[in-house]
């Protein structure tokens, strides 16, 4: 049985439909890609998922429970957590506490004491071991997004969504990146991501799903999706495919 | 039908005082609690002049808009940008021009009462009445109305076929992309805020002709100004006009059929719906 | 407890034990303000959502105490009054705590003049006139029990500091889209802290009653208590506990000794105290204090 089903999503913003009927399904334990060129809806689409808006038609489901329409907080209790594309940590509390943020209500709830020892394991476990109780405002680019990591994993989630998270890197700074979102594969855990960045796609993911104008148009593992001839005529236009 | 005609009076003359307040929240993201001091100012300068110089009220506009225009730029360059230089988000920004406003709007009928006192201001122009459909309205009312209509319909006119009325759309829809098209943000702010002052004190002098003011009753306006503003939708003009006809109409309704008294609570409760139905509302854009 | 919460809690409960202990002229009303400063902060400190109604709350709190002051014993009535304050506040909160602040604060501004408009169409339908409370209740009475109250907030503000409450709130105040996608039922957790001040407020308002003696809508109702309540809550800063009375203090006497030499100037004094916390000290007292601090610590 899949994790997470998509049947027949669609998103209408006005006259502009953003994402039509997609539909694809997410198995437990895999690293599955969401890829397109910039307005192609990939956004929308994790979105939906996560409950930041209803889809206008369709069906989302976790383990059988039906996602469309529920709020956010219900979405995330029930085990989807997610990153931002702009990261968004809470400016008046400190590393340690953001992280806890993200437990204490979630899917699995954690508080006090345990909870704190919690998220100093998953801080160490997301590389930032020595920077816990500092504001969150001396931290580096990378480091940032590492919080916003531990904090997305500190409710041990059933799939976790990564809205482009390794953008804006540098190359030491994405090779460090790709390594831990590796490293989180390993455990087993089930990610979707929305990327740019075609070495991770093809290096992380086991499976991709290619939107195009708010559709599907491509579905398969990253080496045969990306040399598809509509793939490559989305991205650069048809004179090069 | 008296009810409504008066009702439609009211409410035109509403509409350009929530125009001004919807131009300094919409596009400028100030939510200006001292609009109605800014309309009893432009009240009493009409007062003022009308009572010193006989001049007529409609010929006070061509002083009193471009003196608010001037007042109101200086007070967002000097007293608002710095606010929004250090908001670290939308919501904070709003928050603290929310509190500063307020602190001026009470520093400003402060000064006023310590200036001219605590007493009521108001004189008769066109106290006259003329008769439409069988009914006599005051002709103060009407001349206002169509003022009203006329400086609306030009605003309207220039927010959608000039370039900087484009520009100060463009702000309101998406603050955050305008600059990549190379909208200078800060200046169109500060268009906005002005413009919308202007237009604020313009519909103070109109509401003058017929109502009577003085330095405290600023507040109520505001709050009706809000309201009609948030009806309408943030940032749409032709919200507005709806929104502020349907609280002119609402308004006169109660004020005839059950007590005057409770006027404010009948805008209110229109609040209420909308709040509770449609937050957006009733031309805005839902939040996504 | 850590020691120094432990030390915290022991200085908070000496300076209680004098406060009792000494009634000093015109304490009352400093009481007041500081248990309606303190518990507006519990609330509005956090989620950074200004609530103007506090003048709603109090004013229903004297009418319930003017309505049933003489068939029903006194204590009672503020407990009534907090029960018809958080109720309102729900309400309140359910119709404008789902959304931004901006709804929430424009909405509480009118709230007062709006429940005083129907109050006063009610005794008009129903012919009552205002009502005069007269008790046997001295000023210092009056004092202990506003005391007893303010213990009550502060007791209720230090444990729901410590809660997942109070910590949700506060991720609230920093981004609320977060704390959604976090679990944190947003709307809810609101209502809920909403519901303290309102009942608060109320409770405070039945309590001062007897010292206004006669209840009517246009008085009980002023929407002046609000501002006064948030200036003072905002001048002594929102990030500790005892913030807002570092701002009732100063703010009381400054606002009796205008008062009394150039009463014209009270909304002037309002406007500028408005202006100073936006412009100079945006975390009022307690912000300033830990500026200090923290200038102190880096350079021991």
């Amino acid at each position: 049985m899949s994790l997470l089903q998509i049947r027949g999503v669609t998103k209408r913003f006005g006259g502009l439909v953003a994402v039509k009927d997609m539909e694809f399904d997410v198995q437990p334990h895999e690293v599955m890609g969401i890829i397109g060129p910039n307005g192609s809806g990939k956004s929308t689409m994790i979105n939906m998922i996560s409950g930041s808006f209803a889809p206008t038609a369709g069906s989302i489901r976790l383990k059988g429970h039906e996602l469309a329409g529920e709020p956010a907080h219900r979405i995330n209790r029930l085990g989807v957590a997610r990153t931002f594309q702009l990261v968004r940590l809470l400016p008046e509390l400190s590393v340690v506490q953001n992280v806890v943020a993200g437990a204490a209500f979630g899917h699995r709830r954690r508080w006090g004491a345990s909870a704190e020892r919690f998220a100093m394991d998953l801080l160490s476990r997301v590389g930032l071991a020595g920077v816990a109780g500092m504001p969150v405002s001396a931290l580096t680019y990378i480091d940032t997004k590492r919080v916003e990591l531990a904090r997305a994993l500190a409710s041990e989630p059933e799939v976790l969504l990564l809205d482009e998270w390794l953008a804006g890197l540098n190359p030491t700074e994405l090779a460090t990146g790709i390594g831990l979102i590796r490293s989180l594969r390993d455990e087993g855990r089930t990610i979707i991501l929305v990327e740019h960045v075609m070495d991770a796609i093809r290096s992380l993911c086991d499976r991709c799903v290619v939107m195009s104008s708010g559709t599907k148009i491509a579905e398969g593992a990253p080496a045969e999706v990306l040399s598809d001839r509509q793939v490559i005529a989305a991205y650069l236009g048809d004179g090069d495919a | 039908m008296f009810i409504l005609i008066t009702g439609l009076l009211l409410g035109g003359t509403y509409a350009l005082i929530a125009l001004g307040l919807n131009l300094q929240y919409g596009v400028a993201r100030i939510m200006n609690l001292a609009n109605g001091e800014l309309l009893v100012a432009g009240g009493f300068a009409a007062f003022w002049l009308y009572t010193a110089g006989q001049v007529s009220p409609v010929a006070a506009l061509l002083v009193i808009a471009p003196v608010a225009f001037a007042a109101n730029w200086l007070v967002y360059r000097i007293m608002l940008v710095p606010l929004v230089k250090r908001a670290k988000s939308r919501g904070a920004l709003e928050v603290d021009s929310i509190l500063a406003t307020f602190g001026m709007s009470f520093a400003f009928v402060g000064v006023m009462s310590w200036l001219f006192g605590g007493g009521y201001f108001n004189y008769a122009f066109l106290a006259t009445p003329v008769d439409i459909f069988g009914s006599s309205y005051a002709q103060n009312r009407v001349v206002a109305f169509s003022l009203a209509v006329v400086i609306g319909g030009a605003l309207w006119l220039w927010l959608s076929f000039t370039r900087a009325g484009l520009n100060l759309r463009a702000v309101s829809v998406n603050p955050r992309s305008a600059p990549l098209v190379g909208i200078d943000v800060r200046a169109a702010s500060a268009l906005a805020f002005a413009l919308g002052g202007a237009v604020t004190a313009t519909g103070g002098a109109l509401v003058s002709m017929f109502f009577t003011l003085d330095a405290s009753v600023g507040v109520l306006f505001t709050m009706k100004a809000l309201i009609i503003v948030i009806m309408g939708g943030v940032g749409d003009i032709r919200g507005t006009i709806v929104a502020a006809l349907i609280l002119g109409i609402t308004e006169t309704a109660v004020a005839r059929l059950i007590d005057p008294g409770l006027t404010l609570a009948a805008a209110y409760f229109l609040f209420l719906l909308i709040l509770l139905f449609r937050p957006q509302g009733l031309f805005g854009r839902a939040q996504g | 407890m850590s020691t120094r919460e432990i030390r915290n809690l022991i200085v908070s409960a000496v300076l209680l034990a004098l406060c009792a202990l000494l009634p000093i002229y015109g304490s009352t009303t400093m009481a007041m303000f500081a248990v309606l400063a303190t518990s507006w902060a519990l609330f509005s400190g956090p989620t950074h959502y200004i609530s103007l109604a506090t003048a709603a709350f109090f004013g229903l709190g004297t009418f319930v105490t003017g309505l049933w002051f003489q068939t029903l014993p006194f204590w009672t009535l503020p407990l009534i009054a907090a029960v018809a304050g958080a109720a309102l506040a729900a309400l309140v909160g359910l119709v404008t705590l789902r959304l931004s602040g901006v709804y929430f604060v424009i909405f509480t501004l009118g709230l007062a003049e709006m429940v005083r408009q129907i109050f006063t169409w009610v005794q008009n339908q129903t012919g009552a006139r205002g009502m005069y409370v007269l008790t046997s209740l001295t000023e210092k009475e009056i004092f202990w029990m506003l005391l007893a109250l303010g213990t009550l907030v502060y007791l209720a503000g230090w444990l729901i500091g410590r809660s997942r409450l109070g910590f949700a709130l506060r991720i609230i105040g920093n981004d609320e889209t977060v704390a959604k996608h976090s679990g944190i039922d947003t709307a809810r957790a609101k209502v809920l802290l909403f519901m303290l001040p309102g009942a608060t407020a109320a409770a405070a308002g039945a309590m001062l009653a007897p010292r206004y003696i006669y209840i009517e809508p246009a008085t009980a109702f002023a929407p002046l208590l609000s501002f006064q309540v948030v200036i003072m809550a905002l001048l002594g800063g929102t990030g500790r506990l005892w913030g807002p009375i570092a701002g009732v203090i100063p703010f009381t006497l400054l606002w009796e000794a205008i008062t009394r030499q150039a009463p014209n100037q009270t909304l002037l004094l309002l406007g500028l105290a408005f202006l100073l916390i936006v412009y100079v000290l945006p975390g009022g007292f307690v912000g300033l204090w830990e500026r200090i601090l923290r200038r102190w610590r880096a350079r021991g």
